[in-house]
């Protein structure tokens, strides 16, 4: 016997019907809802969520091809079945049109409503667990952000691609911001490792006291407060990849424990006495100079020789300036895409603004400049005023140290970022436009 | 009071296949079964635009008993049976409710074109009555193939199962007083 097997939702404005209805799908498990009218029924789905809706074509107020728009702007992959009289099998094909799953004349066929019901929702359930996968294979699919036609970009990708297939420890080196997550994804993505999850642990973001539980786990009574058994992250990354940022962090206690783990493949938890066998590979990153900790004596060469068989350094963005337009569209498609903004491109003068400027937080901090504009301007063209104040200020114009250099490049700025407009610049620069034609001629600046 | 009542509605001709239904009630259920007339006018349930009878209706019959009624109230008919919004039905039930009904009609090979099968006939009838009944105990429709509350929508389904409930629904009859514990 099975029980829940969907949840069906009966809206129709004659009550022999919704009854008759009601108990048949009750009687093969369903979980039923009724309603005799679109209002009612609107609030039925507010109220639950539905696995198909058996929807009355013909009812007073709303009718059924409207109700079925409404519910799908809600739910556009909410199966509905349109149950009409023979005298309506036009609308019912007008509702097939417009997305409904199928339509039935009345008297149904039981067997035929059934199997019907039956499909619809199977499909629901296949459509719920597509979602389901494709959320949690994410991780599977190689990276498709790592953008970069740059040689320095190249080069990088070369590296990480022949790296990946081995079970090799990687040491990935570069600034803040410029994308070490994203290749520990990629070359986890494209191991044998992948149908394994990867486990980040920001080893800087973690208090060093809560580190050793964070990483080994614990039994429990371990510690006060450790009311369970816990599996740490290293468990966690068996059969996978274990990514750990800002390696250069830790602690000497914690770099004695790991560096035993990633030779032995073998811990045991806090508090445990049984040891644990894992296996995982281990990717590293870090923005340190760990030469530099090495010699100061704050990271063990023992460990930093372990982590670092293969190193990848990624260049910082000012380095590769010709990535940038690439990755400016690629982001801002991305974002038009999430916040559902009409975004297509970017104005010359903002697209000059962000290949001058110097991206101290690198890819990262472009995403936010980019994100930002997106929130502020107006589409479907980014302009050089949507874009930070830091990007404006500081795009790196060549400006001499004499006083007649900063305003022939002020004068130079305002103009890009008004389009030429003189009468626009002059109240900017708070001079009268005669006196900015002047300058104009005098800097000898292209209007 | 009595376990089941069985109520024969446009059912006069056939008083021994009524009396061999009861019987094996009587011991699917471990309980009586007594025989009664209807108390309504059967006529009231056709649906002239349909030419059938109305389910829900006889069940509303069924249920407006003037009399004690038994724990259980089945009717049993010859003519063909319909709900408000399907073609037909084989009976109809009170899920978790005292009435059911079980319809002759299309239990019949002839209405197929195929030769009278009298014993298939009472074969079919027996376990739709189970299942009827099964339904005002509670029970849903089961997937174990040969448990008799699997839903038949053709009456061949119904060769595919058997008279008897599988195990986990004779636990949800035991528990709904159905059966007894020892059973």
């Amino acid at each position: 016997m099975e029980r829940d097997v969907g949840g069906v939702l009966i809206v129709d404005d004659e009550f022999s019907v919704r009854d008759s209805l009601l108990n048949w799908f009750r009687k093969d498990g369903y979980r039923t809802g009724v309603a005799q009218d679109a209002k009612e029924a609107l609030a039925r789905l507010e109220e639950a969520s539905w696995d198909v809706v058996l929807l009355d074509i013909k009812m007073p107020g709303m009718d059924g091809l409207e109700l079925q728009r409404r519910i799908h702007d809600v739910e556009p992959d909410l199966p509905v079945i349109m149950i009409t009289a023979f005298a309506s099998v036009e609308s019912a094909v007008q509702a097939l049109k417009e997305g409904a799953f199928d339509y039935v004349t009345k008297p149904i066929d039981p067997d035929d409503l059934s199997h019907l019901v039956r499909r619809a929702v199977e499909r629901r359930r296949l459509q719920r667990e597509n979602v389901q996968l494709r959320r949690s294979v994410e991780h599977l699919a190689t990276p498709t952000t790592i953008i970069g036609a740059s040689p320095q970009m190249s080069k990088v990708l070369e590296l990480v691609m022949s790296v990946a297939e081995t079970d090799t420890t990687v040491l990935i080196r570069g600034e803040s911001g410029t994308g070490k997550e994203l290749i520990a994804q990629t070359i986890h993505a494209n191991s044998r490792r992948r149908y394994f999850p990867i486990v980040p642990v920001n080893c800087g973001a973690v208090p060093e006291s809560l580190l050793e539980s964070e990483l080994f786990g614990h039994e429990k009574g371990a510690f006060t407060g450790a009311q369970y058994r816990r599996k740490g992250k290293l468990e966690m990354a068996d059969g996978g990849t274990l990514f750990l940022d800002e390696v250069g962090t830790i602690s000497p206690q914690m770099q004695v424990n790991l560096l035993r783990v990633i030779e032995t493949k073998e811990f045991t938890r806090l508090g445990g006495t049984k040891p644990v066998k894992v296996d995982f590979r281990v990717l590293c990153a870090t923005n340190q100079d760990l030469e530099q900790l090495t010699k100061e004596g704050k990271f063990r060469e023992d460990l930093y020789f372990r982590i670092n068989v293969v190193s990848i350094s990624l260049p910082p963005l000012r380095d590769r300036r010709e990535d940038i337009p690439l990755l400016a569209q690629h982001l801002l498609a991305k974002y038009a895409q999430e916040m559902n903004r009409p975004f297509t491109g970017f104005e010359s003068a903002a697209m000059d603004l962000l290949v001058r400027y110097n991206w101290p937080g690198n890819v990262r901090e472009l995403a936010n400049a980019v994100e930002r504009a997106l929130v502020v301007g107006k589409a479907p063209t980014i302009h050089a005023d949507d874009l930070p104040v830091r990007v404006n200020e500081n795009s790196g114009h060549s400006v001499g140290d004499s006083l007649a250099d900063v305003e022939k490049a002020q004068i130079q700025l305002i103009l890009e970022r008004t389009h030429g407009n003189v009468t626009r610049a002059a109240e900017i620069l708070k001079i009268d436009r005669v006196t900015l034609y002047n300058k104009i001629k005098k800097f000898g600046l292209r209007n | 009071m009595p376990g089941i009542d069985i109520v024969p509605i446009y059912f006069a001709d056939r008083e021994e296949m009524l009396r061999r239904l009861g019987a094996l009630l009587e011991r699917d259920f471990e309980t009586s079964v007594r025989y009664r007339n209807p108390w309504f006018d059967p006529e009231g349930s056709f649906d002239s635009s349909r030419g059938q009878y109305n389910s829900t209706t006889v069940l509303k019959q069924l249920l407006d008993d003037p009399q004690e009624p038994a724990s259980r109230t089945l009717g049993v008919t010859s003519v063909d049976l319909f709900t408000p919004v399907l073609t037909y039905v084989f009976g109809e039930a009170q899920l978790g409710g005292r009435a059911a009904v079980v319809s002759l009609h299309r239990l019949r090979s002839d209405v197929y074109g195929l030769p009278p099968d009298e014993a298939l006939l009472f074969e079919r009838l027996h376990k739709e009555a189970v299942h009827e009944l099964g339904h005002t105990f509670g029970l849903l429709h089961c997937r174990s193939i040969g448990c008799v509350m699997r839903a038949s929508a053709y009456a061949e389904d119904i060769e595919l199962k058997t008279a008897g409930f599988c195990e986990m629904c004779r636990s949800v009859l035991r528990r709904a007083g159905g059966v007894s514990e020892r059973t």
